[in-house]
C-alpha cells in the first residue's frame, strides 16, 4: 500500500495553493506536514481526501488512480482544526455515523464504536450531546469518528491548534500513542501543524511546506540537523533559526565590524565569500564572554527565557536556561556557539551544517 | 441602589407587557359587547361595566343569508393557502439557499450575491406592481379565484423570505460539516438531507414562521385575485364592515385570525432559542 503524489498543482487567481507537489507515503508511518498559515497544508490534505481537485498532477493509491474515486468512496478519515461533529447527534451516534453509512451490522458497529470511544477516553459519554462537551472532548469525538472507520489514510489538520496549552500538551501525548497504534495497523497517518515542537515530538517523516511547495521531506532528525534551506530552518524551529548575512574571510566568520567569529571546523571546506549564517536560539547564550548586545525583549517561557537582542543591523533571539528579568535596553554579553553554526549560500541552500549535512 | 434598579427594571417590563397585551384584552372585551356597550363610553369589565353577549362571535359562524359572515370556510382557505405556500417556499427556498451558500455561480457579471439580491428584490417591489401581471397570468391559466392560483402567487411572494433567511443561515454553517459528511461516506445528496438539513431546522423554523406571518396577513393579493368562489380570512374580515362598524364581531374576528400565529409561535419558540449549531464549531 502506498500513496503517491506526482506534480500536484493547484492555482487559483494566479496564486499557487499547490505547486508541483510530489511525494510517496507508506503505511505504518506518521507523516507530519509543517508549514506556516496558508502554506498549502490544508489544501494538500483536502486534495488527498478528494474534497479539492488539483489542476494537474495525479494521486495514486496502491498504484491506481485515486482521483477517479469520489470522496465518499475513498477510505479516508479526516479531523479538522475546528471541532467538527454532527450537532444533531449524540456522541455514540456521531462515532457510529460512518459505519452506518457503510451499512455495517449493528452489533459490529456497537463493538467498534465502544472500542474507538475507549481509545479516546470517552467511555461513559455515549449519550451526551456534542454541545454539552468541552472543546477537548469534542475533538476526541472527531478523532474517535475518524478512527472507527479503519481508514487507510488518516488526515489530521492541526487537530490541537484550537485547544488551550495544557490540554494541547495532554492530548498530544495521548494522540501520539493512538497514532502509533494506528500506524502499526498499516494506515498512513498525515498530520499537519504549524508548530515545530509538535512536528518534532511526533517524530516520523516531516514534509516542510511553503507557498504550496514541499521544500524538504526527511525524518524529523534529519530536518532538525540539516535543514535544506534557510526557509526550512525558519519554519522548523521555534523560535525561528537566527539568520544573519556575513562573510568568511581569512579564517574568520565576519558578521559586522564587532562580531567576528573563529571559523568552526565544519566550515573549513567553505571558500571565502558571502553567506547567510544560521544559529538556533539555543546557540546564543549569556554564560560565556561574547559580544555586546542590547536587550530588546525578554520572554519567559516555562523555565526558560527567550532574549531578543540587537546590535546594529543584527537582531537575534537567544535562549537562557533559566527565568530571569532584564531591562529593555540593558547591555548584555552574548556568546555565539560556533560549533552550532550553519552556513547557507546566497540562494538560501545549506552549505555546511554542524551535523555534517550538505545540500 | 440595587433594589432601585430591580424595581425600575420590573416596572419597565410590566409597563411594556401591558402595552403589548392591552390591545388583545381590549379586543377580547369588545368581542363580548353589543352596540350599546361599545357606543356608551369606555367600558372594561364584563358583568360590572357591561352585560356580555356572544352576538359578536355568533355573527362569524352565521351564514350571510342569516345576516352573518361565515368565516369558517375563509379560515380553512387561509390555513390551506398559507401552509401550502409556506411549505413549498421553505422547501424550494432551502434548496436554493443551500446552493447559493455552497456553490459559486457565474453568469457574465452575475454572481451569488446578485442572485440572492434578485430574490430579495421581489419583496422590495411595491405589491401593486406585481398585481396586474399576476392577475393576467392567473387569468390566462384559468387560476383566478382558485386556491391553487393563490398558492402559486404566495410561493412567489414568500420564497424570497425563505431564501434570504436560509442563505444567511447556511453561510454560518461551517462547510467542514458538509465535507465531514462526504468523508464519512455520504454522497452530496445524503450529506444534505442526513447532516445539513437536520441541523438547519432552527433556520427553517424561523423562515417558516416569517412566511406564515406574511402569508396569513396578506390582504392585497387575496383581495385582487379572488372574487366569489374563494375567499381568504383577511378579505372575509373586511367584508364584516358595513355602514355601522360592528366592532364586537370585528374584534372577535381579529382574535380568531391572530390565534393560529400565537399557537405557531408558542410551538416553534423552543427552536428559535435553540442554538443547535453551537456544537458544530466551537
Amino acid at each position: 500500500m502506498s500513496l503517491r503524489a506526482s506534480h500536484l498543482t493547484l492555482n487559483r487567481e494566479n496564486e499557487f495553493y499547490l505547486n508541483d507537489v510530489s511525494f510517496e507515503m507508506l503505511p505504518g508511518k506518521i507523516y507530519t506536514i509543517i508549514g506556516r498559515t496558508l502554506s498549502g497544508k490544508t489544501t494538500l490534505l483536502k486534495t488527498i481526501a478528494g474534497l479539492i481537485t488539483q489542476d494537474s498532477g495525479e494521486l495514486l493509491f496502491n498504484g491506481s488512480n485515486f482521483d477517479a474515486i469520489p470522496v465518499w468512496k475513498r477510505q479516508v478519515a479526516m479531523v479538522y482544526q475546528q471541532f467538527i461533529n454532527y450537532p444533531h447527534l449524540n456522541v455514540y451516534e456521531n462515532v457510529a455515523f460512518p459505519l452506518k453509512q457503510r451499512k455495517i451490522l449493528a452489533t459490529e458497529i456497537d463493538k467498534r464504536v465502544k472500542q474507538a470511544l475507549d481509545q479516546v477516553g470517552l467511555i461513559g459519554f455515549e449519550k451526551r450531546k456534542i454541545q454539552a462537551l468541552s472543546g477537548g472532548q469534542q475533538q476526541r469525538v472527531a478523532l474517535a469518528r475518524s478512527l472507527v472507520k479503519d481508514a487507510n489514510i488518516l488526515l489530521l489538520d492541526e487537530p490541537l491548534v484550537n485547544l488551550d496549552y495544557k490540554l494541547r500538551e495532554q492530548l498530544r501525548e495521548e494522540f501520539k500513542k493512538i497514532f502509533n497504534s494506528k500506524a502499526s495497523e498499516n494506515a498512513i497517518l498525515i498530520y499537519s501543524t504549524t508548530d515545530p515542537v509538535e512536528a518534532m515530538q511526533l517524530g516520523g517523516e516531516i514534509l516542510v511546506m511553503d507557498e504550496g511547495r514541499i521544500l524538504q521531506q526527511a525524518s524529523a532528525k534529519e530536518i532538525y540537523e540539516n535543514p535544506k534551506t534557510t526557509k526550512v530552518a525558519e519554519i522548523t524551529n521555534d523560535p525561528a533559526m537566527n539568520l544573519f548575512s556575513g562573510n568568511i574571510v581569512g579564517g574568520k566568520v565576519i558578521l559586522n565590524s564587532t562580531i567576528q567569529l573563529n571559523l568552526p571546523a565544519h566550515f573549513l571546506e567553505l571558500p571565502n565569500g558571502a553567506y547567510t549564517f544560521g544559529l538556533r536560539a539555543s546557540g546564543i547564550t549569556l554564560d560565556k564572554p561574547g559580544f555586546p548586545f542590547q536587550v530588546e525583549l525578554a520572554e519567559i517561557s516555562g523555565s526558560e527565557t527567550f532574549l531578543h537582542l540587537g546590535q546594529e543591523e543584527i537582531h537575534v533571539v537567544g535562549l537562557l536556561d533559566a527565568v530571569k528579568n532584564f531591562d529593555i535596553g540593558e547591555t548584555v554579553s552574548a556568546c555565539f556557539d560556533i560549533e552550532k553554526l550553519y552556513a547557507f549560500g546566497s540562494d538560501g541552500n545549506l552549505m555546511s551544517s554542524p551535523y555534517g549535512g550538505l545540500n | 441602589m440595587h433594589t432601585f434598579y430591580v424595581t425600575l427594571k420590573y416596572t419597565a417590563v410590566t409597563l411594556w407587557s401591558m402595552f403589548v397585551i392591552a390591545p388583545f384584552l381590549w379586543a377580547l372585551s369588545t368581542s363580548f359587547k353589543d352596540f350599546n356597550s361599545v357606543t356608551s363610553g369606555a367600558t372594561y369589565i364584563p358583568w360590572v361595566d357591561f352585560e356580555p353577549t356572544l352576538e359578536g362571535w355568533r355573527v362569524l359562524l352565521r351564514s350571510p343569508a342569516q345576516g352573518g359572515v361565515n368565516i369558517v370556510e375563509p379560515y380553512l382557505n387561509s390555513i390551506f393557502v398559507t401552509c401550502f405556500a409556506s411549505l413549498i417556499s421553505i422547501a424550494l427556498g432551502t434548496l436554493a439557499a443551500y446552493a447559493l451558500s455552497r456553490f459559486t455561480f457565474k453568469a457574465g457579471f452575475i454572481r451569488n450575491d446578485d442572485i440572492t439580491f434578485f430574490f430579495i428584490s421581489q419583496r422590495i417591489m411595491p405589491p401593486v406592481v406585481l398585481a396586474i401581471p399576476f392577475f393576467i397570468m392567473l387569468g390566462k391559466l384559468g387560476l383566478l379565484d382558485t386556491l391553487f392560483g393563490l398558492v402559486m402567487v404566495y410561493v412567489v411572494l414568500l420564497m424570497p423570505i425563505a431564501v434570504w433567511i436560509m442563505v444567511d443561515f447556511f453561510n454560518k454553517v461551517p462547510i467542514e460539516i458538509d465535507e465531514t459528511a462526504l468523508i464519512d461516506g455520504c454522497n452530496p445528496y445524503q450529506a444534505f438531507y442526513k447532516v445539513v438539513l437536520p441541523n438547519s431546522i432552527p433556520g427553517m423554523v424561523v423562515a417558516g414562521l416569517f412566511c406564515m406571518i406574511f402569508g396569513w396577513t396578506d390582504f392585497f393579493f387575496a383581495f385582487i385575485l379572488t372574487f366569489t368562489e374563494v375567499q381568504l380570512l383577511p378579505v372575509a374580515i373586511v367584508s364584516l364592515n358595513s355602514s355601522i362598524t360592528p366592532w364586537w364581531s370585528l374584534s372577535a374576528a381579529a382574535l380568531v385570525s391572530v390565534a393560529p400565529l400565537i399557537v405557531v409561535a408558542f410551538i416553534v419558540e423552543r427552536y428559535l432559542s435553540k442554538g443547535n449549531l453551537s456544537g458544530a464549531l466551537k
